[in-house]
């Protein structure tokens, strides 16, 4: 059964396409603002493991290294993003994404 | 010596005036006395010296008959070429005066008498004035109007003459109002200043005239230029000059229409009335219009004016000194009836007999006034002549020396009066027209009023039965020495002032005029070239003085000096509590005419001052005064506010443009336009972010699919 449990390229896209469709999905339709940040993470990771496949597939390390940055990024991406909403939800007392509408007109 | 320093004469004065005013409150009587008096002596004796001086320097051959100039610096001018101009003739010229003094033989005159009895004056003031407020401040004044008499006296130029001019004014204002407290001594001194000032603008005009038509104020240069022969006898600017000149001189030697005010200056004290009112200031007129004798020789217009007005102020103010009750009234009105003497010589043209009666006239007068105030002083106050009488065993002195300078006044030989009175008259009758016999007669009744109402006045305060109440009778005092001292010098001089010019015709020699001559005598020749021999001055008339006329006005003067004394011995000598005025039994209309001064005050009150009104309407400078604040609330004011009413008008106007065409089109309509614009844009904007996140992924989305199958 050589066709058998064979994992290809197209796979790690479909799964990153998932990934991805669910990050965006949870970001557009979820109000709790750590639920949104929890989905960029899954946003983010679909890039990674994009970058990951092909740089598998080409053999070169560029992917991988793009990866670890952007996961260096994530982190901090996640602990300003958490930072902002501490200091939101001590003005507010609420971490409702709907309820962020100072610069509405 | 006297003359090198000559311009000290002047500032002797000035240095008392100036300790007076800086420091004066703080000194005793005794050292005020000492200043004062004493720069006052100094004076007299460098003027003394100084004439001494001049007549021998003017005797020499290479100074003959030239008149002594002494220039200290250039006041106005400097050759900065600021002040020059273009006369008449268009030759460019400087406005420039010079603070330079003049001796010649008519200031040399001026300057004995006004020092001499400026001096007794002053010594006669320490008695009068020991017991009175503002000592030091009565002498300061003094000083200063010492000060400013003889700047005016020996000034080389009309301009420095200006000067001295406005400072006797002052001075006169000053002193008048010496008794501020008193609402009537405010009064006298505001009229005197600002009649004085009425006759200073013609001065002033006057001074511009001759500055335009002669390039020149210096006395010398215009007395030069005019008799050089280049200027027609009549020429119109010298006549315009000259009344100009005259209005100036009117008043301040209260001729009229401007005499009003020296009467009521007699609010003053009385040394004051002596000094300025009779014997000095008020002969200020007659010495302008003396020294600018070269111009009014050649406005025959100006000297016939000066005659005519100088003969009715004289029978004017003698009628209305014949009723007056006031003794110091009675004497002003008399100085004003002589200055018009002395105005009537002038305008005939005899310059050094007008000049002699300045002179006798400064004696005679200044004793008088002092002696009034030697009976004001010994009445305790009392003026009035019908409270007072036989006084002359209670205060001899006083009587004995104001009988004297009576008999002066009246013209009874050989007083002084009788010669430079007698002189005039004489001078009048001779002049060429006939016309000039009604001068003389005007001339003549003033005469015989003169001696009325003098001798009216001897009656009623020292004859008669006394009239004071016995309170005040046993108070009566002769004066001091002080006072009685300076009354006798001048009862000396006023008996033998005259005999400086007896008349040829008695025998004399006429020394006066002879010492005038350098002065007046070329008018002569300017008369003599115009073929008006009978205008000839003094120097030609001795052929005339034989004429048997002369003998037979003497004689007539006399008989008026004489029935003048008479008729008031007659009416006067036994006067008693509500004794009768002869003139009002005679007429008592015209007594009450007299009584009122012609009612001149009220009248000029009704047409100058606007004080009193024509029913409803209001002359005069009050009348002015309603009308202007008539013409400022309505016109000015209504100016005022119409435009500010149109400002305002225009105001709204613009502010409705502003508010709704430039800021509602301008630039709100922009604004407007951009909002409605934005609407449909906002429609998107409504703050749910992922609403945001939605619409930029739907629309990567469609971008993905319009790449990748298109």
């Amino acid at each position: 059964m050589e066709s058998v449990l064979h994992i290809t390229t197209l796979h790690y896209l479909v799964l990153g396409a998932a990934l991805f469709l669910l990050g965006v999905i949870g970001v557009l339709t979820r109000r709790n603002v750590v639920i949104v940040l929890m989905s960029i993470e899954l946003i983010l990771n679909a890039v990674n493991l994009n970058l990951v496949a092909f740089s598998r597939l080409w053999g070169g390390v560029h992917g991988q290294v793009f990866a670890i940055f952007v996961i260096t990024d994530a982190a901090a991406e996640a602990a300003v993003g958490l930072g902002i909403l501490i200091a939101f939800f001590r003005n507010k007392e609420t971490v409702n994404i709907d309820e962020v509408n100072l610069l509405k007109w | 010596m006297f003359l090198t320093y000559i311009w000290l004469i002047p500032l002797l004065p000035a240095f008392g005036a100036a300790m007076m005013f800086f420091f004066g409150r703080k000194l005793q009587k005794a050292t005020v006395s000492a200043v004062c008096v004493g720069t006052i002596v100094l004076a007299f004796l460098m003027s003394c010296g100084a004439v001494w001086q001049y007549s021998a320097w003017s005797s020499t051959p290479q100074n003959f008959h030239q008149p002594y100039e002494k220039p200290l610096y250039t006041w106005l001018g400097s050759d900065t070429g600021h002040l020059t101009y273009t006369t008449q003739s268009g030759k460019p010229a400087e406005f420039r005066a010079d603070v330079a003094f003049l001796l010649d033989p008519l200031s040399s005159i001026w300057l004995l008498f006004v020092t001499g009895v400026g001096m007794l004056i002053h010594i006669y003031s320490t008695g009068y004035m020991e017991h009175e407020g503002g000592y030091y401040r009565f002498f300061g004044y003094l000083n200063l109007f010492m000060f400013s008499m003889l700047t005016l006296i020996l000034a080389n130029n009309y301009v420095l003459m200006f000067v001295g001019w406005e400072g006797v004014g002052l001075c006169s204002y000053l002193l008048i109002g010496f008794y501020f407290h008193r609402k009537s001594a405010t009064d006298a001194g505001n009229k005197a200043f600002i009649v004085n000032r009425i006759g200073d603008a013609g001065f002033l005009l006057g001074m511009f005239f001759i500055a335009w038509y002669f390039g020149s104020l210096r006395f010398t240069d215009v007395t030069t230029a005019a008799r050089s022969g280049q200027f027609a006898i009549g020429d119109p600017i010298i006549t315009a000059a000259t009344l100009l000149l005259f209005v100036g001189a009117c008043g301040k030697s209260a001729q009229l229409p401007l005499y009003v005010w020296l009467p009521d200056a007699m609010e003053g004290p009385t040394p004051v009335s002596a000094l300025i009112h009779a014997a000095t200031m008020v002969t200020a007129g007659v010495y302008m219009v003396a020294r600018s004798n070269a111009l009014f020789v050649l406005a025959p217009t100006s000297m016939k004016t000066v005659a005519i007005v100088g003969a009715l102020t004289a029978i004017f103010a003698a009628s209305i000194g014949l009723v007056q009750n006031d003794i110091k009234r009675v004497l002003a009105y008399s100085t004003v009836s002589q200055l018009g003497y002395m105005f009537l010589a002038l305008g005939v043209g005899a310059f050094s007999a007008g000049v002699f009666h300045v002179f006798t006239h400064a004696f005679f007068k200044a004793l008088l006034f002092l002696g009034a105030g030697a009976v004001i002083h010994s009445m305790s106050g009392e003026q009035d002549m019908r409270n007072m009488g036989d006084l002359a065993h209670r205060i001899p002195i006083t009587y004995r020396t104001m009988l004297v300078a009576t008999l002066a006044i009246a013209g009874i030989p050989p007083f002084a009066g009788f010669f430079s009175k007698d002189e005039i008259l004489w001078q009048t009758w001779t002049k060429d027209s006939e016309a000039y016999h009604i001068l003389w007669f005007i001339g003549y009744a003033t005469a015989l009023m003169t001696a009325f109402y003098m001798f009216r006045l001897i009656y009623l305060t020292f004859f008669g039965k006394p009239r004071m109440s016995h309170e005040l009778e046993h108070h009566i005092h002769e004066c001091p020495h002080t006072m009685a001292v300076p009354l006798l010098v001048l009862a000396l001089f006023s008996l033998s002032a005259g005999w400086l010019s007896w008349p040829p015709s008695l025998g004399g020699s006429a020394r006066f005029e002879k010492f005038l001559e350098p002065v007046f005598a070329k008018e002569a020749q300017v008369f003599q070239e115009e073929g008006k021999a009978a205008q000839l001055a003094a120097g030609e008339k001795e052929a005339e003085h034989t004429s048997p006329y002369e003998y037979v006005l003497m004689f007539l003067s006399v008989l008026a000096a004489a029935a003048g004394w008479g008729m008031a011995k007659r009416s006067y000598s036994h006067a008693d509590k509500g004794y009768t005025e002869p003139i009002a039994t005679a007429s008592p209309p015209i007594y009450d005419v007299l009584l009122h001064k012609y009612y001149v005050d009220e009248g000029y009150d009704y047409v100058f001052t606007g004080r009193r009104k024509l029913g409803d309407v209001r002359l005069g400078a009050l009348g002015l005064g309603e009308a202007s604040a008539w013409f400022d609330t309505n016109v000015v004011d209504g100016a005022v506010n119409a435009a500010g009413w149109i400002t305002r008008l225009t105001a709204t106007i613009s502010s409705w443009w502003d508010k709704w065409i430039i800021d509602g089109i301008g630039v709100n309509g922009p604004a407007i336009l951009a909002r409605m614009l934005s609407y449909p844009a906002r429609l998107f904007e409504w703050g749910l972010v992922q609403w945001y996140a939605l619409v930029m992924t739907a629309g990567l989305v469609g971008f993905v699919f319009y790449y990748v199958y298109h």
